[in-house]
């Protein structure tokens, strides 16, 4: 076979005759672990066990565990030196479950990453205020605190597809800039009564601590005012300094770069304040050269991620598993098609399936061989449907640049090989 | 303990702690003015919060020249980082050129994001009228202010910039919809 594996990502072709279940995973994350297994004849060939390692103050992933994300300077320029990166992608071809290792949550940043002692860190939260306010860390660790898992992605996720699709990336490349996380801190709710926001006063402007100053505008609806909150938790322990360390906003089920990271100041206002990030950028170029602009929330969107981009599949029994996620609400269903998008069977969701969270789906399947294509398609549960990639492009045109959520497609040809494809 | 003594004791504990999460200085402590005007740096398309001061295009040229050029290229073009100027033109095009000549909406953004993060290594080292000369200089790279100009706190918000009406607002939150009342 002259198939090269990019990477540790595919297993070597499985020697002996498989047996049942665990012989027959052909590809990915599993098919990893199983490979070691069926290179061993019996039983006996297994290494005996001793007395292991010391124990560590913390866990590292196993010598043999290859896992990492992939830093990027722009579409297609990847795996650059760090210095050139603005983001680094999540390795979904890699992962199971629905929640992203911390250190693998996808990172955006306009100005690197700030090194901050929250000794020295203020939220100041002013404006249109009866009284304003200085908080540090502390002060908002002695809140009421909400936890909650919500996926962050990325406005610019998927836009390695807009103009055309290159065979050879991997659903790292074209979907790495969401990921899921459970995050802990003060629902925004508790800081509007204690500043005593003034009525008038629907939007705010959230900015940031690092060199950009990165600010957004967001608009006080009911649903953000419930939902949205000041991180200062990150799946159990405070946030990376990556994700906004001392304390970031967490928008469930909005743009990421709504979510400032290193959070230092709160300015509640009457107007959008028309910062560059919602004017130049993340604003969506249409065909007609308008741009459309505040285009908030996150929309529905799913990606098969096993098998996808640069994997190998063997005929016979494959189990396709991959993640759905959606900024209206929860993701009601999704479909998989193996057929190129003619016919369509609903795919089994890992429960929970949460409110703008990611959901792992899976589904058996037999590959009789020949090739074909499969696709996912999500739908959440406020009835919105994943739009096919022809639609979509009608709709939004192939400037747009940001809020791709259109189907991915991955084709298969008759040696097994998988690659990316517009449709 | 009598039972009037206990009434009274629950009385005042319930009291207590009913009261102590409702006040405000428990958590935080009231920011001061004088601080307040040190972080309060953002600048509103009306122009509220722009600075005193003023700056010319040809002073503009040369800070430019010093702090800008290396990444955007001597004219805002051809340089490493985001071309500021030109494109006028290009985006309904295939391959569309934005810059803050042919895309962006408000000069006021300009001011804005060139105080707050300019120059990338240093933000926040230029001077306010260094800030209004280098945005007098973008604006006049893509003929929106002329070569002899100069912009301050009072001209800067009235500039209409050429792609103003290029925007359209996503219904679900058109801030000029979004909170009227019904």
């Amino acid at each position: 076979m002259s198939f090269k594996a990019p990477d540790d990502l595919l297993p070597r072709p499985a020697k002996v005759s498989r047996r049942g279940f665990v012989g027959g995973l052909s590809a990915g994350v599993l098919g990893a672990v199983a490979t070691e297994a069926a290179g061993a004849e019996t039983l006996a060939d297994i290494p005996d066990r001793g007395p292991g390692a010391d124990l560590g103050a913390h866990s590292e992933r196993s010598r043999f565990v290859k896992i990492d994300r992939i830093p990027e300077a722009t579409p297609g320029k990847r795996n650059v030196d760090p210095g050139d990166a603005i983001n680094s992608k999540t390795p979904h071809q890699k992962l199971v479950g629905n929640i992203t290792p911390t250190d693998l949550h996808y990172e955006r940043s306009h100005s690197g990453v700030p090194d901050i002692d929250p000794a020295q860190h203020r939220l100041l939260v002013h404006g249109m205020v009866r009284k304003p306010l200085v908080f540090s860390v502390d002060d908002l660790k002695r809140m009421p605190s909400v936890t909650r898992v919500v996926f962050i992605e990325c406005t610019g996720n998927g836009w390695e597809n807009w103009k055309k699709a290159d065979p050879d990336i991997t659903v790292q490349n074209t979907h790495g800039l969401v990921s899921t996380n459970e995050w802990t801190g003060v629902p925004l709710k508790f800081l509007i009564d204690l500043v005593g926001k003034d009525k008038g006063s629907n939007w705010m402007l959230a900015e940031g601590g690092d060199g950009a100053g990165v600010d957004r505008s967001i608009p006080l609806t009911d649903e953000i005012v419930n939902e949205a909150f000041v991180a200062y938790g990150q799946n159990g322990e405070p946030l990376r300094p990556a994700h906004g360390f001392p304390m970031r906003l967490v928008m469930p089920g909005f743009e990421g770069n709504l979510n400032i990271k290193w959070l230092r100041r709160l300015k509640f206002g009457n107007a959008p304040w028309m910062t560059r990030w919602e004017t130049a950028r993340y604003t969506q170029l249409l065909a007609n050269g308008k741009a459309r602009q505040f285009q908030l929330r996150m929309e529905t969107n799913s990606v098969i991620t096993q098998p996808s981009g640069m994997m190998q599949i063997q005929p016979g029994y494959n189990r396709i598993s991959g993640l759905a996620w959606s900024g209206h609400g929860a993701i009601a269903k999704v479909e998989i098609s193996t057929d190129g998008a003619s016919t369509w069977k609903q795919a089994q969701l890992s429960q929970p399936v949460l409110s703008k969270a990611q959901v792992r789906f899976q589904m058996d399947w037999v590959w009789d061989g020949k090739p074909t294509k499969i696709v996912s398609r999500s739908t959440d549960d406020q009835g919105n449907v994943q739009p096919d990639r022809q639609s979509f492009i009608a709709a939004m045109g192939t400037n747009a640049l940001f809020h791709y959520n259109a189907q991915q497609t991955w084709s298969i040809d008759e040696a097994g090989r998988v690659r990316n494809v517009l449709a | 303990m009598s039972l009037l003594e206990k009434l009274l004791f629950t009385g005042l504990f319930a009291v207590g702690l009913l009261a102590a999460p409702a006040r405000a200085f428990d958590f935080g402590r009231p920011a001061t003015p004088e601080e307040i005007k040190l972080w309060d740096i953002d600048v509103g398309p009306d122009g509220k919060g722009l600075p005193d001061g003023s700056g010319t295009v040809a002073r503009g040229k040369q800070v430019f020249s010093d702090n800008c050029a290396a990444c955007h290229g001597e004219n805002g073009q051809g340089g490493i980082k985001d071309r500021l100027a030109g494109g006028q033109g290009t985006l309904a095009s295939s391959m569309p050129v934005k810059t803050v000549g042919s895309f962006w909406p408000y000069a006021t953004t300009l001011f804005d994001y060139i105080h707050r993060a300019m120059p990338y290594p240093t933000p926040g080292s230029l001077s306010t009228d260094e800030t209004y000369a280098v945005t007098a200089y973008i604006l006049s790279l893509n003929g929106i202010v002329s070569a002899d100009g100069k912009v301050d706190r009072e001209s800067l918000p009235k500039i209409r910039m050429p792609n103003r009406d290029g925007f359209i607002p996503q219904p679900e939150f058109d801030p000029a919809r979004l909170f009227r009342k019904k």
